[in-house]
């Protein structure tokens, strides 16, 4: 358990900057997702953080504490993959095992047994224990990969995108486990993923990257109801949110240029005639293409909606964000 | 353009039948998918369809005419894969014009297919380039513009988006639905993806073990499931499974679970001292205080403009999807109220849906 501040953190590989001046602080017994497209920075900064490589500029700090020159053992924290490499040889047991009896801890047997038992519990998993890591599914293997992190409790866990190779079903159970695990613990966890529902669903903080710059901090409410520029307002919310032309609606304020709307926040009976192109029937709701002005844009209807293709109805904003010609948002 | 009529059509590969008597029809100029899990049979079906597989019996009917004894060269069906496979050493343009140079056709001729095919896809500007340079994106359209550039009477698509990532994939799921629109050839189409089949197709035909297990419009088979594995493989998160024992008959408007009366569609058929399973859709789940079904909540997932809140109850686990400003607690017990005409009661042995008042008529067709 520990807080850990970095500040005006960079890190070039080459000629690619990879990341850039990035600081924010990542609060004791927090869930900070870090959230961003392929080479956004978020696998950069996790690396930099657990010592795998070093910035070329800028500060980290665990607890207060300069960790620059410590080794990734002395940082004392934790890292869990997305490919879970357990050793196949060996039982989940003696996989959970393997960190404690490093010449680093080297934990006494009771120690170390009484440790496995408790993880096993969190991560419901004692009844393996005595199986070869390879006759686990899928699911059971990553568990166990995040349970070798839980064994040492580490000062922080850092997690790169560990439910990405997992089915759609495991990963939502295991979102459920993680975040429950993260409470049982109260530890720190650092989470990397390009998944926004993960994002959403376990963060209490999301960091928005957007080519090696930290470009939003917060609560998973405030990135997706209050952005900063589209490039945070289109990483959240599926539908993705609308971003058009500000002139299609009146009451745009001086400067904007785009208008962004979520799905949900287009009102039908009066104002702006749009005409109905296509329905998609998701079971639950029904999303509505349109076409505004020559515009498309998508938004919500009840289930069994009425309305068919070639259709017109009347629409108007409701709660609409707006946005300047560099995409950042005016207030 | 092309009506096909698939009846009984069974494929064996020695002891192992990968299609059991499958039936079904795909309406001129439908979008139809093919849905389930690996190794259920769907693209086994879409290659007999195809002609690349002959079936061990049954029949394929391609506007009336039974066409499944015939090579996939007499049949007049283009097939897109999901691997492009590009010619490399040509060019864009000679990439969409093989097919029709191979056949013989004028360059003239040829030409001026190529010219409209690449107009209908908005690829015009590449035509000159090489195809190794491409995005996967226009490797795609070109490999479509093979398919296209035939006129054949229908195509089949085996996954076409299934290598690309989610953000394009939801793009290039858009595009080739609007293409499908402007074109109006029937397609029928393999995927394992649910929301893919959901949000793409006119039909769906949901498989599993080689077995058709429903058929119908995606709002037909999301709200009413016809067996216990369309229930749980449609919809995320998907229906609520409630199981308990009891009777019904005939008429009855309700279920009793742990002595609490949950109304029900009328029902039309009897069982008694049977295993039984409601289901409910988590947008048909009501938290409230005054329910008399009471559940435990355990967890609370922020989606937006709702959340999803998973419950522990006495017959299993619920989600429900509510409000994301409705203030949840972990640990908090509370009543649960669920949307009577939109459940569904299966018997737990054979996973067939009951037949009500509300999904008389939607299946057993």
């Amino acid at each position: 358990m520990a807080e850990v501040a970095v500040s005006g953190l960079s890190k070039s590989f080459g000629a690619t900057q990879a990341l850039s001046d990035v600081t924010m602080t990542i609060p004791d017994g927090s869930f900070v997702v870090l959230l961003g497209p392929t080479g956004a920075g978020k696998t950069t900064t996790l690396r930099l953080i657990a010592g795998l490589d070093r910035p070329d500029a800028g500060d980290i700090r665990i607890d207060g504490a300069s960790v620059l020159n410590d080794t990734p053992a002395q940082r004392d924290v934790a890292m869990v993959f997305q490919q879970y490499s357990l050793y196949p040889h060996l039982s989940v047991r003696d996989n959970l095992a393997f960190p404690l009896r490093s010449p680093v801890i080297n934990l006494p047997e009771p120690q170390i047994a009484e440790r496995i038992a408790k993880v096993a519990e969190v991560l419901r998993i004692a009844h393996k224990l005595d199986n070869k890591a390879t006759q686990l599914s899928g699911g059971e293997m990553q568990r166990v990969s995040i349970g070798r992190a839980l064994v040492r409790s580490p000062r922080i866990y850092l997690m790169d995108e560990p439910l990405s190779s997992l089915d759609a079903k495991l990963r939502a159970d295991l979102r459920i486990e993680l975040k429950r695990i993260h409470t049982d613990l109260a530890a720190t966890f650092l989470y990397v993923t390009h998944d926004q529902i993960e994002a959403m669903t376990m963060a209490s903080h999301v960091g928005v990257l957007d080519q090696g710059r930290l470009v939003q901090f917060g609560t998973p409410r405030q990135i997706y109801e209050d952005p900063v520029s589209t490039y945070v307002a289109t990483r959240l919310g599926q539908p993705r949110i609308n971003v058009l032309p500000a002139s299609l609606f009146p009451g745009a304020p001086a400067k904007a240029t785009h208008i962004g709307l979520r799905p949900e926040h287009i009102e039908e009976g009066e104002g702006q005639e749009a005409e109905v192109l296509r329905l998609e029937h998701l079971g639950d709701q029904t999303r509505l293409h349109l076409r505004l002005k020559g515009q498309p844009l998508v938004t919500l209807a009840a289930a069994h909606t009425r309305l068919s293709a070639g259709d017109r109805l009347s629409i108007r904003p409701r709660a609409p964000l707006w946005f300047d010609a560099e995409g950042q948002r005016i207030r | 353009m092309a009506e096909i009529v698939i009846r009984n059509l069974r494929k064996e590969f020695g002891s192992f039948t990968a299609v059991k008597g499958s039936s079904f029809t795909i309406g001129n100029g439908e979008f139809f998918m093919l849905l389930g899990p690996s190794g259920c049979g769907k693209t086994t079906t879409l290659r007999m369809i195809a002609g690349l597989e002959l079936p061990t019996s049954g029949e394929i009917l391609i506007d009336g005419e039974d066409v499944s004894q015939r090579p996939a060269s007499q049949r007049d069906i283009a097939f897109v894969f999901q691997m492009f496979a590009l010619y490399p050493h040509l060019n864009v343009r000679k990439n969409i014009a093989y097919p029709l140079v191979s056949q013989g056709l004028p360059r003239a001729q040829v030409q001026a297919k190529v010219a409209e095919v690449a107009r209908i896809l908005g690829i015009e500007h590449i035509l000159d380039k090489g195809v190794s340079g491409l995005s996967g994106g226009d490797r795609q359209r070109v490999s479509l513009g093979r398919a296209i550039v035939r006129n054949p009477k229908a195509f089949m698509m085996d996954e076409p988006l299934g290598a690309l990532d989610a953000e394009f994939r939801e793009h290039m799921a858009e595009e080739l639905r609007a293409l499908h629109d402007r074109m109006g050839a029937t397609t029928v189409y393999v995927t394992h993806d649910q929301l893919e089949a959901m949000q793409m197709g006119d039909k769906i035909v949901v498989m599993n073990h080689g077995v058709v297990e429903q058929f119908g419009t995606p709002q037909e088979i999301y709200d009413h499931p016809a067996t216990l594995f369309v229930a749980d493989f449609i919809g995320s998160p998907p229906m609520n499974t409630l199981h308990f024992e009891g009777n019904v008959t005939p008429g009855d408007r309700a279920v009793t679970l742990g002595g609490v009366q949950i109304a029900t569609p009328q029902l039309r058929e009897e069982a008694l001292g049977r295993k039984l399973v409601l289901g409910v859709r988590p947008e048909h789940v009501m938290l409230e205080d005054n329910g008399a079904y009471r559940g435990r909540i355990e967890a609370a997932e922020y989606l937006g403009t709702t959340q999803i809140v998973t419950l522990s109850t006495p017959h299993g686990a619920l989600k429900a999807r509510v409000p994301s400003d409705r203030v949840v607690r972990t640990g908090d017990a509370v009543g649960l109220t669920f949307r009577a005409e939109r459940l569904s009661l299966f018997d737990a042995g054979t996973g067939r849906a009951f037949r009500t008042a509300s999904n008389e008529g939607v299946f057993h067709g």
